[in-house]
């Protein structure tokens, strides 16, 4: 039980021991741990940025979907006005179109009615002539009265 | 069993035995080979996890080994930033020895008594002696080492005239010199014989405990032995503490200048 040489020998193991773990791992383990301390204070200011950022878009996306909405409504609405104008133009179109047609045909007939009249005329004096010729028979030469049959003609 | 081995020596020779130390040489040149090379070796087991842990470091989510080291390593360096407050890279790590090395030596108290004398007998060692800590030269190296390192420091921060001075002229002024000096003396010398003969004395008398219950027929063996051996797991955790935070403390008094 006494004290002896075995002292000196463990103060060497002692020293060793304490100098290896000052020298080879105390620093490294210290240092890993300040560095996750680090990461980890990084990584939580990071994700509140992060959550500012969402906050910040939320906020600007709303503000685009205002926009968006008013834009839309002015739209619909000029293109509702601009539909009523192309109503509007297409009905004058329209009535002008059907006035312009109703006055072709209103010529046209009037063109088949001179039409039928100088035929009616043409055939009117044809018979005429033919029951006047019945009627007078040989008396009347056609080439002396010629010249009144010309007139009558013209009268017609 | 080992009752029996024993039988012709009587209780005080398995006691005896127990208790002896594989040495070799004479005089003050014994060795006690079995203190030397089981805490060379619980001291290799404790570089070898570290030197792993931190080889293997990582800033990244860590493995069970490295979570294990940091803990140790974060509960050391609160004890340290707590009780002292300047800059060091010797005062952690060192704690940080202590407080492995001493646990371990401790945690040889809790293999039963008989195995690694029986297991010795059959290598033909005549007496192993396997808990370091019931050595005194174990605990008197930690403490004088300690000791070297608080003398070292206060020389090195108070310079020698200062530490001189704390000797001669505390508490009691320079008319009573002799009684301070006396009473520092003895407060300095104080600090490693408690730190070493605390240690020992607690790891003394639990393996002598250990050493009793095994006297005693097998069948009230566990009945003993295991609450002791449950209760030990405290007191060897306990000194590795109570030894660590007094050289923190012993440390960081000889940083302080009065």
């Amino acid at each position: 039980m006494s004290i002896n040489a075995t002292l000196i020998g463990q103060m060497i193991t002692f020293t060793l021991l304490v100098w290896f773990t000052m020298k080879y791992i105390w620093p490294p383990l210290i240092e890993s741990l300040e560095l996750r301390k680090k990461k980890i204070a990084e990584g939580l200011a990071a994700a509140e940025r992060g959550q500012e950022q969402i906050h910040l878009a939320e906020k600007k996306a709303k503000s685009l979907l205002i926009q968006a909405k008013e834009e839309s409504a002015g739209i619909i609405t000029l293109a509702q006005k601009r539909a009523n104008e192309l109503v509007e133009e297409s009905k004058d179109v329209a009535k002008k179109e059907g006035e312009r047609l109703l006055l072709a045909a209103k010529a046209q007939i009037e063109q088949e009615i001179q039409q039928t009249k100088e035929s009616l005329r043409k055939e009117i004096s044809a018979l005429a002539l033919s029951a006047a010729e019945q009627i007078l028979g040989a008396e009347i030469d056609k080439n002396k009265h010629k010249e009144i049959l010309t007139k009558v003609s013209k009268q017609l | 069993m080992a009752t029996e081995a024993h039988a012709a020596e009587g209780a005080t020779g398995y006691i005896v035995h127990h208790l002896t130390p594989f040495s070799v040489g004479e005089g003050f040149w014994t060795l006690h080979l079995d203190t030397l090379f089981f805490s060379a070796f619980l001291g290799g087991l404790f570089i070898w996890f570290f030197k792993t842990a931190a080889d293997k470091a990582t800033t990244g989510v860590p493995g069970l080994m490295q979570n294990f080291a940091e803990m140790l390593i974060e509960f050391v360096d609160t004890q340290v930033k707590d009780s002292f407050h300047g800059h060091s890279t010797l005062i952690a790590p060192l704690a940080l020895t202590i407080f492995c090395w001493v646990f371990l030596w401790n945690f040889m108290d809790l293999f039963p008594v008989d195995i690694f004398s029986t297991v010795g007998s059959l290598m033909g060692l005549e007496y192993l002696r396997v808990v370091p800590s019931t050595d005194l030269n174990a605990t008197f190296a930690m403490s004088i080492s300690v000791f070297c390192l608080i003398i070292f420091y206060s020389i090195k921060i108070k310079g020698p005239w200062g530490f001189a001075k704390e000797l001669l002229f505390q508490p009691f002024g320079p008319w009573l010199l002799p009684f301070n000096l006396l009473l520092k003396l003895v407060e300095e010398i104080a600090k490693p014989i408690s730190l070493a003969l605390r240690l020992f004395g607690n790891l003394y008398a639990g393996e002598l405990i250990f050493i009793l219950i095994g006297l005693l027929p097998w069948y009230i063996q566990p009945a003993l032995s295991f609450p002791w051996a449950v209760f030990h797991i405290l007191i060897i955790t306990l000194q590795a503490f109570i030894f660590m935070v007094l050289t923190i403390v012993y440390l960081s008094m000889a940083h302080e200048d009065h």
